[in-house]
């Protein structure tokens, strides 16, 4: 079986995009991700880190996807991008 | 006391109203239980037409939940089948005819004369789709092997979680092994690995089933039909029989089939 597959090409099948598309759709519809739940996650995230660093608030881009886990896994996953401006030395502790 | 059990999927075209015929017809054909199929899709009615019985109807649902008439005298007898009866949706009036209510009333009534209440769900996940569902002891999710089919019954799972049912089954329908082998359509294990609940069956895409409901005679009758096979098979699994998947549900390639692809032969088809 697996000699078959070794010279099968390599670029993944329609059923594989159709699959990993699925994954991808379904953390979206499950998690019920609404653009007014990842405001208020954003905000909360925002209060949060600004007491430890200066952030820029505008840059911040924050969406639900999936990706690769240590076992190569598709999992769900919450990427925040949070450009800091400025550490706050005060945030020693 | 019978069973309510409701035939859901989400989107439409799926095979809900064949799934409602074939299952219907099976558990009386084979098991000889007392059945009444119920379709819920008020204003767009087909059960009675893929069951052949368009000539028959004088009441409907909307009747009987009304108090118009009674329920009995809604149903229609199959004469071709001992123990199978219908109850036709109203095609001329909209999904708010009935209440959930209503329904809960009708399927209770229903229960006390029959083993089993087979529920054709209309596509949507409105107040059709709450009606339904609302008499319903346990449900069955119907799908096909694409993003949107799969997207849609994971929604109606999380819906009917919701609504307190406990662990819904899955139908897989019109599932093509030759494209499977190609790599151009999900499988059993993909689907079952995204919703992630029990596999009650796999019906192989069937020419048969077309040309079953032309006639109006379920295919599940027909011997030589794949699908019919397949939901013969389903209604023994729901009856608690073990029935390991068939040839066709199967979708591993043998070694020689193997070899043919390898070698880039055509398969042999039947």
């Amino acid at each position: 079986m697996d000699f078959f597959k070794f010279f099968k090409k390599t670029s993944s099948s329609s059923k594989d995009i159709a699959k990993e598309r699925l994954q991808l759709i379904l953390v979206h519809d499950r998690a019920n991700a609404s653009p007014e739940f990842l405001e208020m996650i954003k905000g909360q995230l925002v209060d949060m880190i600004s007491n430890y660093m200066e952030i820029d608030k505008e840059g911040i881009e924050i969406k639900l996807t999936s990706m690769e886990s240590e076992d190569n896994v598709e999992v769900p996953a919450l990427v925040a991008n949070i450009p800091i401006k400025k550490v706050k030395h005060s945030s020693k502790f | 006391m019978g069973e309510v059990i409701v035939i859901t999927s989400g989107k439409g075209g799926v095979g809900k109203t064949t799934t409602t015929a074939n299952l219907g017809t099976g558990f009386a054909l084979y098991k000889q239980k007392r059945v009444v199929m119920l379709d819920a899709d008020i204003g767009l009615r087909n059960l009675d037409v893929v069951m052949g019985l368009e000539n028959r109807i004088v009441y409907d649902l909307v009747d009987a939940a009304n108090g118009i008439c009674r329920t009995k005298q809604a149903l229609i007898k199959d004469k071709r089948f001992e123990n199978l009866y219908l109850l036709p949706a109203a095609q001329t009036k909209d999904k708010t005819a009935v209440s959930p209510e209503q329904m809960k009333k009708i399927c209770e009534e229903l229960k006390e004369d029959f083993d089993y209440v087979l529920i054709d769900c209309p596509a949507g996940i409105e107040q059709g789709f709450k009606n339904a569902i609302a008499g319903a002891d346990r449900a069955i999710i119907v799908t096909t092997p694409e993003v949107s089919a799969v997207r849609d019954a994971d929604r109606i799972v999380g819906l009917l979680e919701a609504a307190g049912f406990e662990e819904p089954k899955l139908i897989i329908n019109r599932l093509r092994p030759d494209m499977i082998k190609r790599g151009d359509m999900m499988d059993v294990d993909d689907m079952i690995d995204v919703l992630a609940i029990d596999l009650l069956g796999v019906v192989p895409e069937d020419e048969k089933i077309v040309i079953s409901t032309n006639k109006g005679e379920p295919a599940v009758a027909d011997e030589t039909s794949k699908a019919g096979q397949a939901y013969r098979n389903i209604v023994r699994r729901l009856e608690g029989e073990d029935v390991p998947l068939i040839t066709e549900e199967k979708t591993e390639a043998g070694f020689l089939e193997k070899l043919r692809q390898f070698f880039g032969l055509k398969a042999h088809t039947k």
